[in-house]
């Protein structure tokens, strides 16, 4: 049987107990989606965009899906290691795809909602209704994949005017016993005027084989302003599969970073469509891989209408066995004029195992447009090398500067200081191999 | 603004110059594609055994193979079974044996102002002539002969030369590459060979001229250059096609083999019936062509401008194998009203110390659809590969698309690849300086458009970049919204 078919059974026969803890609007969504998935299935090895991840084989392992909702304890604090000092950030926390509030949490400004995704669903359906899934529906199969099973997640919303000063924090942790497949699903709307910042690390530090999809949608609305980071640190025994759609309305800005320090295999999918005149995007990446790390971001800029701006920025080092996939697409519809777009991708290449493959793409349609993109792969300068060792820097600290200021050009985009400066800090111990148990690749050597 | 749009009229209204039909007795076979036709096609050329297996080959190949669809591309189905897969203009009959060329067959090309008669042989182009199916005449044969050099149809090449063409044929190619080149080689009539001996520089340039007459025949020529260790040789193709209601297919396949020391440079102005202004008629230009830099030190560079064709699909690429073996694309693609291309090169480094250079302009007016397409792979052992790529795109015109899709597979980390894209409208700053200094909106879009282009322009031979400028401008002048 094929893992797809595998997957539409345990739905099947497991639907009651999927929808039983679950509010209705999580449950409306099912039947369109496990539709969607049967006529899709998973991504075969003939699809372009899915040429160089192969993910239905992803889905051969047999995890296991916390379908009944047992609750699984997680010790905060031996795990949780995401702490930045000197940020002080509105925690929260998901376990799997369950929501946790932090403890001791301050209360957030009236009308805010920071909620699990579930709870808020049954508690304010008609506030989600005109959201929960109208982006993800038009989405690829493992967005469909995940509306099928997803139980619970996030909800954060923030009424008209109102701001958030502190950094909305939520840690994400993979924990099991057995090889484990989760999902999980935020929803994310910022009204009118409205603006947040909202960092997402990703943790794992499981034994066990793990997979998790995550779909989060995001709404900004006229003037809205959202900082969003995704800081991956997971396990080598990881498979991350993250779709992040957004739809920005006019004059609204977002401002996005994701950062892959360590992972097994990872697929980001970034899907930005500029709906408002006057909106703006600004997209980051950097991955940073070693070992057999396969890290792969796929991402659309659709400039659906005029005077939008986008930019966008993603490096990649890669080091032993460990790929890199980049697929950026620009796209910019019919009528789209006075759109200013630009996509930059560098990649550094530090063995002859490192793979590379960058698709930097631009599909336009209307001509008074400013757009242009730059892709670039190679090695450290020598000259610049040679430069640093002339005044008496060795050459392993030189080859070390060169990677880390190569890196801190995306880190640097980071509007939060405190966080910029966590970043600069966890980037570097990254490429001296402190981080995650390091065995000595050749990054620290 | 109205004057402008006016201008676009006129110029998507501009006739397609070579869209004559010539009258000319063509034997054509019934259409439709089956072994027989095959059987038929390879004894019309009585063909050695082994070409017929190759073809019948191919053609059971293709009969797995589907089309592909993956190009930026909106094409129409095409009924393989409603063409007819060969046309000969000569038709000889038992009373004109001697092989007389049809003297409408030599007005065509003279209209086309391709010089057939050594009479003009000033201009110092060797041409061979294909017209439909079958090449009409080759000149200054003998000369080059003297210096050991084959120029010569693809079926007199079979006749004469089986050897060296079973040596070489689909070695580049293989029927197995794609859909239209397992097409092409169960059912491909005719084309060029050449071949350049070892250390001979080719004295002349060596010319191609392509013409589909005949109506509802595809055109499937197949052309083959070996440039033997040290040689040189600058290759042209040209071709047209009357302007018919329908469409018609042209499937070609080009095989380059560059040995030790060789270079070889193909040029193209690709001026095939583009379709009328509502995208009626034209012809599918699906070409597969590629060289193998097989040598150390050797060289291909293609270069191309692209104007015609309803659809166009095509890659020339370069298998950059030899050590310090290098590959250049330089490729102007103009598409207009509601033509469609998808056109760029693959560069695939195989060797140490290969470098490779692209050059793409995409031009866009009207409501065409205009993309780059193009992979630069560097495999594990290429140590030193070394890439440049710069793709431009302008826009003329609110409804047309120009889309830019490359593609980087590094797997050597000593690689420096490097890519840049750009894509804008003319500048009104240009234009309104243009005017101001007397020149009309009209012939200055021509001096932009061409000064744009003047990258890829300036490594056409001389006749050709003087043809494709002209071209250019017809097309294009005052194109802007």
């Amino acid at each position: 049987m094929s893992h797809e078919q595998e997957y539409i059974e345990i739905f099947g026969q497991n639907r009651a107990l999927i929808e039983k803890p679950c509010a209705a609007l999580l449950n409306a969504a099912r039947a369109g989606a496990a539709d969607r998935f049967a006529a899709m299935g998973f991504p075969g090895a003939k699809s372009e965009d899915w040429l160089h991840s192969n993910v239905a084989k992803r889905f051969a392992t047999d995890y296991g899906m916390n379908l009944g909702r047992v609750e699984v304890k997680a010790d905060m604090h031996t795990i949780f290691t995401c702490d930045v000092p000197n940020l002080k950030t509105r925690q929260a926390y998901i376990v799997n795809d369950t929501f946790k509030d932090g403890e001791n949490s301050k209360e957030l400004p009236e009308g805010v909602i920071l909620a699990g995704l579930n709870e808020a669903a049954e508690k304010f359906p008609t506030l989600l209704q005109p959201y929960y899934n109208t982006l993800a529906s038009e989405g690829d199969n493992i967005a469909q994949f995940n509306t099928m099973f997803a139980q619970d997640g996030v909800l954060l919303y923030i009424p008209r005017n109102t701001i958030i000063e502190e950094t909305i924090q939520i840690v994400a942790l993979l924990q099991a016993n057995v090889e484990m497949l989760s999902n999980r699903r935020l929803l994310i709307i910022l009204e009118e005027n409205s603006k947040a910042s909202l960092l997402i690390c990703d943790h794992s530090s499981m034994e066990k084989q793990t997979l998790s999809t995550q779909v989060m949608e995001i709404f900004l609305a006229r003037g809205a302003d959202l900082d969003l980071y995704e800081l991956e640190e997971t396990a080598h025994n990881n498979c991350r599969l993250g779709h992040v759609y957004v739809r920005q309305m006019a004059d609204s800005r977002f401002n996005h970073s994701n950062i892959t320090l360590t992972n097994g295999f990872t697929r980001n999918y970034l899907n930005v469509s500029l709906e408002g005149r006057g909106a703006e995007a600004n997209v980051n990446g950097l991955a940073i891989g070693d070992k057999s790390q396969h890290i792969d971001n796929h991402t659309l800029v659709d400039h659906k209408t005029g005077n939008c701006t986008s930019n966008e920025l993603y490096k990649y080092i890669l080091d032993e066995q460990s790929t890199g996939v980049f697929a950026g697409k620009m796209l910019i519809r019919p009528d789209a004029q006075q759109t200013v777009s630009q996509q930059t991708n560098r990649n550094l290449c530090l063995t002859s195992d490192a793979h590379m493959y960058a698709q930097p793409q631009l599909e336009i349609y209307a001509d008074d447009v400013k757009c242009s993109h730059g892709s670039t792969v190679g090695q450290l300068d020598e000259n610049a090398l040679f430069y640093m060792q002339q005044r008496g820097i060795p050459a392993d600290e030189a080859r070390h500067l060169l990677m880390y200021a190569f890196a801190g050009e995306v880190i640097d985009n980071i509007k939060i200081e405190a966080l910029r400066d966590r970043l600069h800090m966890l980037v570097e111990k990254r490429l001296r191999g402190d981080l995650n148990h390091c065995k000595g690749c050749a990054l620290c050597k | 603004m109205k004057k402008k749009n006016n201008i676009l009229k006129k110029i998507a209204n501009k006739a397609y110059e070579f869209g004559f039909v010539s009258k000319i007795k063509t034997e054509i076979i019934e259409r439709g594609l089956n072994e027989d036709v095959i059987r038929l096609i390879s004894k019309k050329k009585n063909e050695p055994e082994w070409l017929l297996e190759f073809r019948l080959n191919a053609y059971r190949h293709w009969l797995t193979l589907e089309m592909p669809t993956w190009a930026h591309l909106d094409i129409p189905p095409i009924d393989y079974q409603a063409i007819s897969y060969y046309a000969d203009p000569l038709k000889k009959s038992k009373e004109n044996k001697n092989k007389e060329i049809d003297p409408e067959l030599m007005k065509t090309f003279e209209k086309l102002g391709i010089p057939l008669e050594e009479r003009l042989a000033l201009s110092g182009t060797a041409v061979d002539a294909v017209m439909d199916s079958v090449s009409v005449k080759t000149t200054f044969k003998e000369e080059l002969k003297e210096k050991g050099i084959i120029f010569c149809s693809m079926s007199e090449a079979v006749q004469e030369y089986p050897d060296l063409v079973r040596q070489y044929l689909g070695t580049v190619v293989n029927y197995r590459d794609n859909f239209f080149a397992a097409l092409n080689t169960a059912v491909f009539s005719d084309g060029s060979f050449v071949y350049i001996p070892k250390g001979v520089r080719c004295p002349m340039e060596l010319s191609t001229y392509f013409r589909i007459n005949a109506a509802n025949t595809g055109q499937f020529e197949r052309t083959l250059i070996v440039a033997d260790d040290g040689s040189y040789v600058s290759y042209l193709e040209g071709c047209t096609a009357p302007m018919r209601d329908e469409n018609q297919l042209h499937a070609a396949i080009v095989e380059i083999v560059v040995n030790e020391n060789a270079e070889v440079k193909y040029s193209t102005v690709q001026n095939w019936y583009p379709g009328d202004a509502e995208g009626k008629g034209g012809v599918y230009n699906f070409v597969t062509k590629r060289g193998d830099c097989r040598g150390r030190n050797s060289k291909l560079s293609w270069t191309q401008v692209e104007t015609g064709s309803a659809i166009t699909w095509k890659y020339p690429s370069c298998i950059l194998r030899g050590d310090n073996s290098q590959g250049e694309f330089y490729s102007v693609a103009l598409t207009n009203n509601y033509q469609q291309a998808d056109t760029g090169t693959k560069m695939i480094h195989l060797g140490k110390n290969t470098k490779s250079t692209i050059i793409s302009k995409g031009i866009s007016a009207g409501k065409s659809q205009n993309s780059y397409r193009g992979l630069v792979r560097v495999s594990k052992n290429a140590d030193g590969a070394r890439n440049y790529s710069q793709c431009d795109s302008l826009l003329l015109g609110d409804k047309c698309g120009a889309h830019t899709f490359p593609y980087m597979d590094i797997h050597n980390n000593s690689a420096v690849i490097e890519h840049e894209a750009t894509t804008s409208k003319i500048s009104e700053d240009q234009l309104f300086y243009c005017n101001q200094r007397g020149i009309g909106t009209e012939e200055a879009i021509g001096l932009i458009v061409n000064g744009y282009a003047k990258e890829v322009l300036n490594k056409l031979p001389m006749e050709f970049a003087i043809e494709a400028q002209k071209l250019l401008s017809v097309s294009l002048e005052g194109a802007v919204g």
